[in-house]
């Protein structure tokens, strides 16, 4: 048999074998595990979708907030998709090798622009890599604490071998006078150069051996795809193209399982979220930025999605009809393989869901499971009483729903109640903002702002209840829905144009989950639009310019949820001050640990308060002398934290409200 | 008709509780109403000796081995055939662990009327008037005790239990108590609570805490101040029942009774259970975010802020004030 | 093991609570009623036993505002039955007259157990649990605290002040005055409570006449005057601190 037939053969079986495997791996892992799957509902918006793999496929946009590791993924993408032609080209020069052993792919072999594009790439590609081993292997940077390296490492190698084989049997080929387009392969032409020295033989020798490296790291890495985090290279296209478009801060319609929502075992998950767990990279851009993960506690979203993927895999085995006698113990999913504790550190603050590249939701999850966890009692005291006095009294704060307005007795003349009198503007106060004794006073000034502009304006006074948007992200999603229902009733018996809100968290879920209230019939706002309104049209005037230096925090659901970055700043600007951003600024910006419903729970094992670390990260600003908020709890956590951190005479926390209120 | 006024002592494990002298302070004032005899009624086996220092002008005396320790069972049995034989015009029992599981019981067998919760009682001529406070002592209640034989279950606070000690003797009627068989409960064993802990109502200063402390890690700020006082720290039902605290530093009802020089009482609300157990003390000074708080009416001072706001403060002051 | 928790309502603290315009009763206008506090404790017990050794649990309650929601939550937390007394209790019923209607009922149940919170902060005349205790003539025990069965018998953990216990056992059919069950009151989500609304039935039954005998009549009731006040300290928080020091120096204490 001559060496070509020989050829031929060994790569049909191989090329049958490894395929075998990928695709007998991809089947089970997509097909049968997908389908057990709860439905995922309807997709639509092709158009928005197709431009979304452009932007964030094509240009690779999200992985270039980091910067370095960005650009070198970004070549390896591109550089992945120009050669796999010549992995193309590889498979079936071998597969016909016993016809003709000087095979090229017909056009695609002779674009001479295109063997330029992959000559270049290669190069671009092993420096990539070479970066990438460098950053694994020399940095370690934390992000990756928790990831399989070791598995990175093996694909990066696999990859450089791939390149620089390919490189030698191009350089090869190009010296033996086999590559009609010479011309246009000028890095293989110049590696060729190192085996110019030896005889023709020898050279068709080592062209031989490269092929069959080149052919056999192809194939196992084939095969190795479907494992860990290199699965990526199948399902994140496909899963950036069906990414959720629905506003961030609604969360999605929850199965149900007999008339309960929550997620207890991996398969109640829809299909969608499995997806997720598949698509992971291991990348840790999310672990970097979250702050339950940065204050010490056991949430990593990068970690909740390993441990998801293979619980999934192991789950999805243990569901198929058993082949042998093998017995699958698997883990309870809750409680077992993601703890309560990892659950309930989430601040729901989307940092995690902003920074991944791929578009993975970690916060659907983690609400989803958080939702059995209440069904089934399973939370610390403390939150258990801000539930309970929730449903009672509808405010977490355990006082009577005619203690909500004691906050406007001094305040002439009496503010309007909606419920009696039409407004054009029904201010929707919050339980923090009405109750506690902190923020009374930056209540009052709102008040007094908003009189003083001449704002058509009332309140529901006892008529309100807490709007439910942690009470949700919390998981109690049976209180959430009788408090949309309660409000929604009170609501729809008043008069009004729009509704403002001092509160980002009511804010996002009147907006974005309160069903009568898509914006074209009653707009939400937040008050620094409105004021940001007010400024431009005119209605509000300032009578002085404060001169002080400020820094200003983006609340997570203002702006990361809602993307209201610049109406904040413009009014900050009107009234005079100078800002300085914080580091961490806009998307970057980091949670002051209240959301998610933590600030109704214990703390738990916390190194560092996420609020603490943000006041330290203020008071490196030369000269900013004020922090800026535009939201109750960030009031309340960053008092707190000025005073536990001891820099009372260097940094004050004011509401924005307040240097508009000393402007007027 | 008998005018007698009957207090029904209370005594555990050799120790008579303050509410009986309590009990007996308000019976003085009673019998002086009616003109009858101030009866300290005793129960239990070989417990003459806890007679010393009653405020009573007689005491009957009940000895049965069944009566050696409180069963809810042995004692009404006991105390329905007394009182059923001598019919007196009233009878004191405790508010208490022993008083409420009789109390009732003895109303409903000897069909005589009841009222809880009394916190004083007074003579208005010929009518005996009692006030009871209810809903955590948000609201009073005051009525006329009816006769012939009126129940009562009292609340320390009306009177200072010094009022009802006499150092005089009172003279011991022992009585025959009924055969006791077929009795319900048993007493197996008592249960110490957890030992090798500090005895707070030994103390001179107490940092106590409420409520208002909020959360577990906040106990760490209260620690400071009591350490820099040289005080221990204590609490109210709240802050135990979570768990921050053992219950050997509860203060209250349920737990000990202090007679510190000064309590600090920080972010507690001043509900009646937690006041029965610091009445003792010389000094409370109290700090609440709610000027309406109940516990303003038993301190000397008082500061309307933030506990957590404070502490920090005051316990630096301290600590540059005794230089350490 | 057939365990029976009669419960009962009593006004929300947290509301500003006012004397009606007789002078003698609770505005009842503003007064919102929720769960006597040891009652929840009693039921979270009884569920606590039947999750041990088995039975079932009926929860027992007369028809007044509110009840409800609170029967079909205790079926969320796995109460079997639930009987609602239908009566007159509009006019304001004490603890005697509560206590025969609940022994009218339960009476015929043949229960081997009952729970009911120690007290109420309203009770006036006595506590319904060892009323109704010698209205059934069971042996009653109070300021339970922890409940253990063995042979038939059932301890009962009975608090004394300062953290002594007492473990006494008694034969059953007992009445146990609950003050604390061994673990907090669980929190039943609000979603389980409607499928409760769904599934479970609320068996009425009428109410005897009620008879308020062994009850006392309330001539007066007042809001307390506030009393010898407390000195308040103001000032800036610097201040108040200095102004403490300087008592304690005084008291001797520093």
């Amino acid at each position: 048999m001559s060496y070509n037939v020989f050829k031929s053969i060994i790569v049909l079986i191989a090329l049958l074998v490894a395929g075998g495997i990928f695709g007998q791996r991809v089947y089970r892992l997509l097909w049968v595990t997908l389908r057990r799957g709860q439905a995922s509902g309807h997709f639509g918006h092709w158009g928005e979708r197709i431009k979304g793999l452009i932007v964030f496929v094509g240009a690779q946009l999200r992985l270039f907030r980091f910067l370095i590791p960005g650009t070198a993924h970004f070549f390896i993408f591109w550089g992945f998709l120009l050669l796999s032609l010549t992995i193309f080209q590889a498979i079936l020069e071998g597969l016909v090798a016993f016809a003709n052993p000087h095979f090229v792919l017909p056009l695609i072999g002779r674009f001479g622009l295109l063997a330029l594009l992959q000559d270049l790439f290669a190069v671009f590609v092993t420096i990539a890599v070479l970066y990438d081993l460098y950053l694994r292997l020399f940095v370690d940077p934390e992000r990756y604490k928790g990831s399989h390296k070791s598995q990175g490492v093996m694909v990066l190698m696999f990859i450089f071998t791939i390149m620089l084989s390919l490189l030698v049997m191009n350089g090869i080929r190009i010296n033996l006078g086999e590559d009609p387009i010479r011309i246009w392969r000028p890095v293989s032409t110049i590696v060729g150069r190192i085996f110019a020295g030896l005889d023709v033989g020898a050279q068709g020798v080592v062209e031989e051996i490269a092929y069959w490296i080149h052919l056999g790291v192809v194939l196992v890495f084939l095969t190795e795809l479907p494992e860990g985090k290199h699965f990526h290279v199948v399902t994140s296209i496909p899963a950036v193209f069906l990414r959720n478009l629905e506003p961030r801060g609604r969360l999605p319609k929850a199965p149900e399982f007999d008339g309960q929502v929550g997620v207890s075992s991996v398969e109640r998950f829809r299909w969608r979220q499995m997806l997720d767990f598949y698509t992971c990279t291991e990348c840790g851009r999310c672990q970097e930025v979250c702050p339950a993960y940065s204050s010490g506690l056991s949430l990593s979203p990068k970690m909740l999605m390993i441990d998801l993927r293979n619980h999934l895999k192991k789950r999805g085995a243990a569901l198929e009809p058993p082949s042998s006698d093998v017995v699958v113990k698997e883990k309870t999913l809750v409680g077992e393989v993601i703890t309560d504790q990892v659950l309930w550190g989430c601040t729901t603050c989307y940092a995690c869901d902003q920074e991944c590249p791929l578009f993975i939701e970690h916060i659907t999850p983690i609400v989803d499971m958080r939702r059995y966890l209440v069904n089934e009692g399973r939370m610390d005291a403390q939150l258990q009483d801000a539930l309970a006095n929730l449903g009672r009294y509808g405010n977490s704060f355990g006082q009577s729903e005619r203690m909500r307005a004691k906050w406007t007795q001094p305040i002439q003349p009496q503010l309007k109640d909606v419920r009696k009198e039409a407004v054009e503007y029904l201010w929707f106060v919050g339980d923090y903002a009405s109750y506690s004794a902190t923020l009374t006073d930056v209540t009052q000034k709102t008040a007094e702002v908003f009189q003083k502009v001449g704002l058509d304006f009332g309140i529901l006074y006892e008529g309100e209840r807490n709007a439910g948007n942690d009470v949700r992200r919390v998981g109690e999603e049976g209180l959430f829905e009788m408090l949309v229902e309660k409000n929604t009733t009170a609501l729809n018996k008043c008069t009004f144009k729009t509704i403002v809100t001092t509160d980002p968290h009511s804010y996002n879920t009147l907006k974005n989950e309160y069903p009568a209230n898509d914006n074209s019939s009653r707009p939400v706002l937040h008050y620094a639009e409105l004021l940001d309104n007010l400024i431009a049209s005119g209605q509000l005037k300032f009578s002085k310019k404060l001169d002080y230096k400020v820094t200003y925090h983006d609340p997570c659901y203002l702006g990361r949820y809602n993307g209201v970055y610049d109406a904040p700043r413009r009014v900050i600007e009107a009234t005079g001050c100078e800002l300085a951003e914080m580091p961490r600024n806009r998307d970057r910006a980091f949670c002051c640990g209240a959301g998610g419903g933590r600030i109704w729970m214990e703390e738990g094992e916390v190194k560092e308060r996420p609020s603490e670390a943000r006041i330290r990260e203020a008071v490196k600003l030369d000269g900013v002398k004020v922090f800026v908020v535009a939201c109750p709890k960030d009031v309340t956590m960053y008092r707190d934290a000025v005073k536990t951190t001891s820099q009372e005479d260097r940094l004050v926390v004011k509401d924005l409200i307040e240097l508009v209120h000393a402007a007027m | 008709m008998n005018q007698d006024i009957y207090v029904i002592v209370e005594h555990l494990r050799g120790q008579v509780a303050d509410i009986s002298y309590v009990m007996l302070a308000a019976a003085r004032l009673l019998a002086q109403g009616t003109g009858g005899k101030v009866v300290a009624v005793i129960l239990g086996h070989n417990a003459r000796e806890q007679v010393v220092g009653l405020g009573a002008d007689q005491v009957l005396y009940l000895d049965h081995p069944s009566l050696a320790e409180f069963t809810s069972d042995a004692y009404l049995k006991a105390l329905a055939g007394l009182i059923s034989e001598n019919a007196p015009r009233v009878v004191l029992l405790g508010h208490t662990s022993v008083g409420m599981d009789v109390a009732s019981g003895l109303s409903v067998r000897l069909s005589l009327p009841l009222v809880s919760q009394c916190r004083s009682v007074s003579t208005d001529n010929s009518l005996l008037k009692f006030i009871s406070q209810i809903c955590g002592g948000k609201i009073m209640a005051e009525g006329v005790l009816p006769v012939p034989t009126a129940l009562m279950t009292m609340v320390p606070g009306g009177f200072k239990p010094e009022h009802g000690w006499s150092a005089q003797p009172p003279e011991v009627t022992p009585v025959t108590v009924p055969t006791m068989e077929g009795l319900r409960v048993t007493l197996k064993q008592y249960v110490e609570p957890e030992a090798g802990d500090v005895d707070i109502s030994k103390e001179q200063i107490l940092v106590s805490v409420g409520r208002g402390i909020q959360n577990q890690d906040n106990l760490e700020l209260a620690q400071e101040l009591a350490d820099a006082l040289g005080a221990v720290m204590c609490a109210s039902r709240p802050v135990v029942d979570q768990g921050w605290l053992p219950t050997t530093r509860l203060v209250g009802k349920s737990g000990k009774s202090v007679k510190p020089k000064v309590y600090l009482a920080l972010g507690i609300s001043g509900a009646p259970e937690h006041v029965e157990g610091i009445t003792g003390s010389d000094v409370i000074i109290a700090v609440n975010t709610d000027p309406a708080a109940p516990i303003f009416d038993v301190a000397r001072y008082g500061v309307e802020m933030d506990m957590l706001d404070l502490l920090p403060v005051l316990t630096e002051q301290v600590r540059q004030a005794t230089g350490g | 093991m057939n365990i029976i928790v009669p419960v009962k309502l009593v006004p929300d603290l947290v509301e500003e609570l006012t004397i009606d315009s007789s002078g003698k009763a609770l505005d009842t206008s503003w007064l919102r009623l929720i769960l006597n506090e040891f009652d929840d404790h009693a039921i979270e017990q009884a569920i606590l036993l039947k999750e041990r050794i088995g039975g079932q649990v009926t929860i027992v309650a007369p028809d007044v505002e509110g009840i409800d929601d609170v029967l079909y939550t205790t079926v969320a937390k796995g109460a079997d039955r639930l009987i609602k007394l239908v009566g007159d209790f509009a006019g304001g019923f004490n603890n005697h007259a509560l206590a025969r209607v609940f022994s009218a009922v339960i009476k015929e149940l043949q229960p081997d157990l009952l729970l009911t919170g120690v007290q109420a902060h309203n009770d006036l005349d006595g506590s319904v649990g060892p009323l109704l205790a010698e209205q059934l003539g069971m042996p009653y025990i109070g300021y339970v605290a922890g409940v253990t069965l063995t042979d038939g018998n059932v301890i009962a953990r009975k608090e004394y002040p300062g953290g002594l216990i007492a473990e006494m056992e008694v034969t059953l059919p007992a009445v146990l005055g609950i003050q604390a069950a061994q673990q907090p009151p669980r929190y039943i989500a609000v979603s389980k409570v409607r499928q409760a609304m769904k599934t479970a039935t609320i068996e009425e039954q009428t109410a005897a006449e009620l008879d308020p005998t062994g009850g006392l009549t309330i001539g007066r009731m007042f809001q307390p005057e506030a009393g010898a006040q407390a000195t308040m300290i103001t000032g800036e928080v610097n201040e108040i601190a200095a102004r403490l020091v300087s008592f304690f120096k005084e008291l001797g204490i520093l």
